[in-house]
């Protein structure tokens, strides 16, 4: 593969076509941004019309057109576009490729010493899918009928009532090439982590970002195929008029359906949440593992108990297998196979007590630096903690009953992946910003980007709980419909406001993130201090990464090493 | 500025004893599985919960099938001659081999069509209870040939077959419309229509050709053996660019080249496979 | 027992099961906030004790931390009591525990469609009579088949109305999309599947007017798929089934009610 040793590859191979796994990297972490805002402001528009629902939005209709006004007022199928598409962008083209598309590709291949990815150019084709993929789910809304607008489960038979529409269809067609771009890229990511570590980095001595990103790797590889699977038969439902998922005696809209039926809607259910659930550790564990280097480095010593920590996240990976069924307590499921599920989630709780319980004793007689991704790192812990316990009543069938499908699971999910892994990735950008541009975050907006985004999350998701109490089902127009939607309104309110107070509280990091491009402080290979490989090679690294191949002597995390002069010892560098 | 050197890309690693391909292409295999996995599961759960599922060898062509089979278990084992044709570094070998293979593909592709096209050609109408055509009073289905459907008129004119699946008498629950129609494989000359008729709409509960849309028998053959399909297709594509373009590797780096075609090999004995699950589980079952 | 921290963030509970749902829920938060609280005590202290600062070095080694194995064999312990002792018992009491015919419970369908609840109710026989998709009509909602002698003294009516301290068992079925049957002050939830008839009971202990919820999405008006519950006592109960009974008063003065 390298028969090609010009002296200048030219712009476009060299930033639009590269086989570099950091430029890749870069791609991604900057689409993956821009539909996270994306993402963020369907959001916003949403809670508009959650807080005042009887509203008048003339100014929104003004942007966008009759296809989801009329009169000033919001059409419920523009909202529930609104809902589908925030939750599919911010999973599937948001958060999902940010953690393993932007910061895996980035920073894996320097902490293991590759030169690059073990296939640069299917890395390449891995990114050229994910991107037409988010095109062409945003392109649906510009189609007769609108974006899909099933909720981001697309539950059949609902998802196969309007096959006139493209919507749903332009919606899993781009399904189809986000899970191709993500089995090109987990498969790469294995081969790298397995084939291409340097000498002495032998598999216990992997930063623990690495070990997270292994595992996420394969729970991409095995959970997706199946959603895809089921992402075929739903197509073939609504372009070629099968039934996989419509039973018989359909009458919709008053008039029998025209299909054979025979199907079963609880199929697509199963298929789904065999994804979708290690989709949840997808987000999640590389949060956590970027929470670990943070936390190491900057507290100045070893994350205790790395092995429980790994052992953890295999074992977690491996149950995130066999608990997806918790999300389908009440389809009716029987007592045995609802016993099962209960246990399996019980028991999956376990490990991740362990890691964050491992995570904040590493805390315990350091010496805390608390900078700007120390201070996202840090609060990632309490977040991913709320988020984790209000998943216990969820996880119990019997508690179930009163909250599944509330706001109560909106809050508890949202804990996990808003306050929670994107607390971790924003932690993540500060920390590797310097090694992409070598140049440093203003520590100023960082921390005013820091207090603004902590407050506002929690003024986000913390009211959900409350309407979620008090039996708010979740995906409602207008939920003052309900006497109890009535009486918990201005949680509503105070949740929309927080929206919006998030979002100007993003401008100081836009503003960092470009200006910091010219006008951060120049930094050498190591500003923070750290030990582990990435920090060998030159800010930003060249083509092929490091100057001169690295050796690892030791383990990831040795820092305040009794005897040493200095409080780090870097992985690659040789002591007596 | 040059392009980084990646190991074990023809050499394997000592550890895992594989090439970074070969390992990248097992991994590969491995999601597939999981994706024709959730296919067969779907098969079998949707067919337990079927009020009733007709018999693969009366719908389907099963002679069709078994020279598919031969075909590709062939085209495996010349796969294999061109690798050893690698091996040995004797490119006429390999060519002749895996032109071989790539012919074999289209063959089956080639069946494949002759095998599915009648099905899109031959319908089945449903009839409200109680609808009657004259000459076949007794039926509540009625296969044959779809002559002439104009949106304009109130009719559809329909050439059934002559020989008509047995009467099924509707259950209570209405659900009457699990038809009992035989296979359609092997008769589908003119002389097996009998003389047109003209059908009302309004008797007409539903009407369909024997595509996906006609049942979920259908709906899984098509699905499971089209995508399998696509992956022969996916086959022919990488290995008709090693017949092409190879040449030229295979001079120079005989053992990345041999490499590379194992790997296509790998990928060309799952496929194989997928068909050797199929193929009992759909046609014979 | 005693509800505190829950007590006015949750509707209030009318049925007979509902205690086991809340105390679930009630043990459940106390046992989330002890944690919470504990991780941010210990997290407070850690900060500000270990913060970086002149004179302060971290230490290498790891603190052989007994009070956190303590606290995972807790949690564990907790889980697993929670989850034999009151979960699993609570989720089969509901979900199979049916009242026996010696109950006499009031047998209701449910059908639900785009963006209505249908209550079937089998009249004076208590049977219901025989229901065909291809019969659904406007002026026939649930396709009731008429040739049915048992379909005669059925009636459907968009509201439901049960009698207190009487067991109801409903049979929940779907006409076109997936719904969920949802009374929060019943702490009753049961999605509604096309293609299958769910049953589910639960008995009032109260008398009032609420509100069955859909908690499952099923289409652009989702949000207002709710229907009046109505608590009746034994009398206004009978009262309401002569008022329906096909033959009686006609069905329309109940849609009117409906509309209020």
């Amino acid at each position: 593969m390298s028969d090609h040793e010009h002296h200048d590859p030219g712009f476009i191979r060299k930033y639009v076509f590269s086989v570099d796994h950091k430029v890749i990297g870069i791609q991604y972490t900057v689409t993956s941004l821009l539909f996270l805002l994306f993402g963020f402001g369907l959001m916003m528009i949403m809670r508009a019309q959650l807080a005042y629902p009887q509203g008048d939005f003339s100014f929104l209709e003004r942007i966008f057109g009759e296809a989801g006004f009329v009169g000033g007022a919001m059409l419920p199928e523009f909202y529930n576009q609104l809902g589908a598409m925030h939750g599919t962008i911010m999973v599937f083209l948001g958060v999902v490729p940010l953690a393993v598309g932007g910061f895996g590709n980035y920073v894996m291949p320097l902490q293991i010493g590759a030169p690059d990815m073990a296939f640069p150019k299917l890395n390449m084709a891995s990114y050229w899918v994910y991107l037409p993929g988010g095109l062409i789910m945003l392109s649906s809304f510009f189609v007769e009928g609108g974006a899909a607008q099933y909720g981001w489960t697309a539950y059949p038979p609902l998802a196969n009532t309007q096959p006139e529409y493209l919507g749903q269809t332009l919606w899993l067609v781009g399904m189809v090439f986000l899970i191709t771009s993500s089995l090109l890229g987990s498969v790469n990511f294995i081969v790298t982590i397995v084939q291409l570590r340097v000498k002495g980095l032998s598999f216990f001595r992997l930063p623990f970002f690495v070990w997270a990103q292994f595992i996420t790797s394969f729970l991409l590889l095995l959970a997706f195929p199946p959603l895809e699977a089921a992402g075929v038969m739903q197509l073939m439902d609504r372009v070629a008029g099968t039934s996989f998922f419509m039973p018989d005696g359909l009458v919709i809209g008053g008039r029998p359906a025209n299909v054979a039926g025979g199907g079963n809607p609880l199929l697509w259910q199963h298929l789904f949440w065999f994804l979708a659930h290690p989709e949840v550790y997808v987000l999640i564990l590389p949060a956590l593992g970027i929470v670990g280097e943070v936390i190491a480095n900057n507290t100045r010593k070893p994350l205790w108990g790395y092995r429980s920590l790994v052992y953890s996240v295999i074992f977690l990976g491996f149950m995130s297998f066999i608990v997806w069924a918790h999300h389908m307590f009440m389809t009716g499921m029987g007592q045995t196979l609802s016993i099962f599920f209960q246990t399996t989630t019980m028991i999956i709780s376990i490990p991740s007590v362990i890691i964050l319980t491992a995570l904040i004793l590493s805390l315990w007689g350091g010496s805390i630096r608390f900078n700007v991704p120390m201070l996202f790192a840090l609060s990632f812990l309490p977040m991913f903690g709320i988020g984790g316990l209000t998943g216990l009543p969820l996880g119990l069938a019997a508690s179930d009953i009163q909250l599944h499908d509330t706001y109560y699971v909106i809050g508890h999910f949202h804990f996990v992946v808003a306050p929670g892994t994107l607390m971790a990735l924003f932690a993540g950008i500060y920390y590797w910003y310097p090694k992409a541009t070598g140049r440093m975050m203003n520590e100023m907006l960082g921390k005013l980007h820091w207090i603004g985004t902590l407050v506002f999350l929690n003024g986000v998701f913390i009211p959900m709980f409350v309407q979620g109490l008090a039996g708010v089902s979740r995906r409602l127009y207008d939920q003052t419909w309900y006497e109890h939607g009535k009486e918990v309104q201005n949680w509503t309110v105070a949740s929309s406001w927080s929206a919006w107070l998030l979002g100007i509280a993003q401008i100081p990091f836009i503003l960092n993130f470009f200006l910091s491009l010219r006008a951060g402080k120049k930094v050498g290979e190591n500003p923070w201090h750290a030990t582990t490989l990435e920090w060998a090679a030159p800010s930003p690294p060249p083509h092929g990464n490091f100057t001169s191949e690295p050796v690892v002597y030791r383990g990831p995390y040795e820092y305040s090493v009794p005897g040493d002069s200095e409080d780090y010892s870097p992985q690659f560098v040789q002591k007596a | 500025m040059s392009a980084p050197v990646i190991r074990y890309i023809d050499e394997p690693h000592p550890v895992t004893g594989v090439t970074n391909g070969k390992f990248g292409l097992w991994l590969f295999l491995a999601s597939e599985v999981m994706l024709f996995g959730a296919l067969f599961s779907s098969y079998i759960l949707l067919r337990v919960g079927a009020k009733s599922w007709p018999d693969g060898w009366e719908r389907l062509n099963v002679p069709l099938a078994t020279a598919n089979t031969v075909v590709l278990i062939t085209s495996s084992v010349t796969m294999v001659m061109a690798w050893v044709g690698c091996k040995l570094n004797d490119l006429g070998k390999f060519r002749f081999y895996m032109g071989i293979t790539v012919a074999l593909s289209f063959v089956f592709l080639v069946i494949k069509t002759i095998e599915y096209k009648p099905k899109f050609e031959h319908y089945q109408v449903y009839f409200y209870d109680g609808a009657t055509i004259p000459g076949y009073e007794e039926l509540t289905t009625i296969t044959g040939h779809l002559e002439e459907d104009d949106f304009e008129k109130d009719y559809i004119v329909f050439a059934p077959d002559k020989k008509q699946p047995s009467q099924t008498l509707p259950d209570a629950e209405g659900h009457g419309d699990h038809d009992h129609a035989e296979g359609d494989h092997d008769d589908h000359g003119h002389g097996h229509y009998a003389d047109p008729i003209q059908i009302n709409r309004y008797d007409i509960k539903r009407l369909t050709n024997f595509g996906p849309a006609h049942s979920n028998f259908y709906a899984i053959y098509f699905t499971m053996t089209g995508l399998h399909g696509l992956h022969v297709i996916g086959g022919i594509v990488v290995n008709l660019y090693f017949l092409l373009f190879g040449a030229g590797m295979f001079r120079s780096n005989i053992a990345q080249f041999s490499n590379r075609i194992e790997c296509a090999g790998l990928y060309w004995h799952f496929v194989d496979l997928v068909w050797i699950f199929l193929f009992p589980s759909i046609y014979l079952l | 027992m005693d509800f505190t921290l829950l007590d006015g963030l949750m509707p209030k509970d009318i049925s007979t099961h509902g205690y086991q749902i809340d105390r679930l829920l009630e043990y459940l938060h106390w046992f989330m906030l002890l944690i919470f609280i504990g991780w941010a005590i210990f997290l407070t202290y850690t900060l500000v004790k270990f913060r970086a600062r002149q004179g302060h070095k971290a230490s290498y080694d790891e603190i052989k931390a007994k009070p956190s194995k303590y606290a995972e064999i807790f949690v564990v312990a907790f889980e697993l009591v929670l989850l034999v002792g009151l979960a699993v018992p609570t989720f089969a009491y509901v979900r199979t525990d049916f009242p026996g015919k010696d109950k006499n419970p009031v047998e209701i369908r449910v059908v639900a469609e785009q963006f209505q609840w249908n209550m079937h109710y089998p009249g004076e026989d208590g049977v219901f009579g025989k229901t065909r998709p291809d019969l659904v009509a406007s002026d026939n909602l649930v396709g009731l088949d008429l040739s049915d002698p048992a379909a005669g003294d059925d009636f459907v009516v968009p509201t439901m109305h049960v009698p207190v301290d009487r067991p109801v068992v409903l049979q929940l079925s779907s006409k076109d999309v997936i719904h969920s049957f949802f009374i929060p002050v019943m702490r009753v939830k049961q999605d509604v599947i096309p293609g299958m008839s769910i049953p589910m009971w639960f008995e009032a202990t109260e008398t009032g007017e609420y509100q069955i919820a859909c908690a499952q999405l099923c289409g652009n008006n989702h949000f207002r798929m709710s229907a009046q519950f109505y608590v009746d006592t034994e009398k206004d109960y009978a009262a309401f089934l002569a008022e329906n009974a096909p033959g009686g008063d006609d069905e329309e003065e109940e849609e009117e009610e409906e509309d209020e």
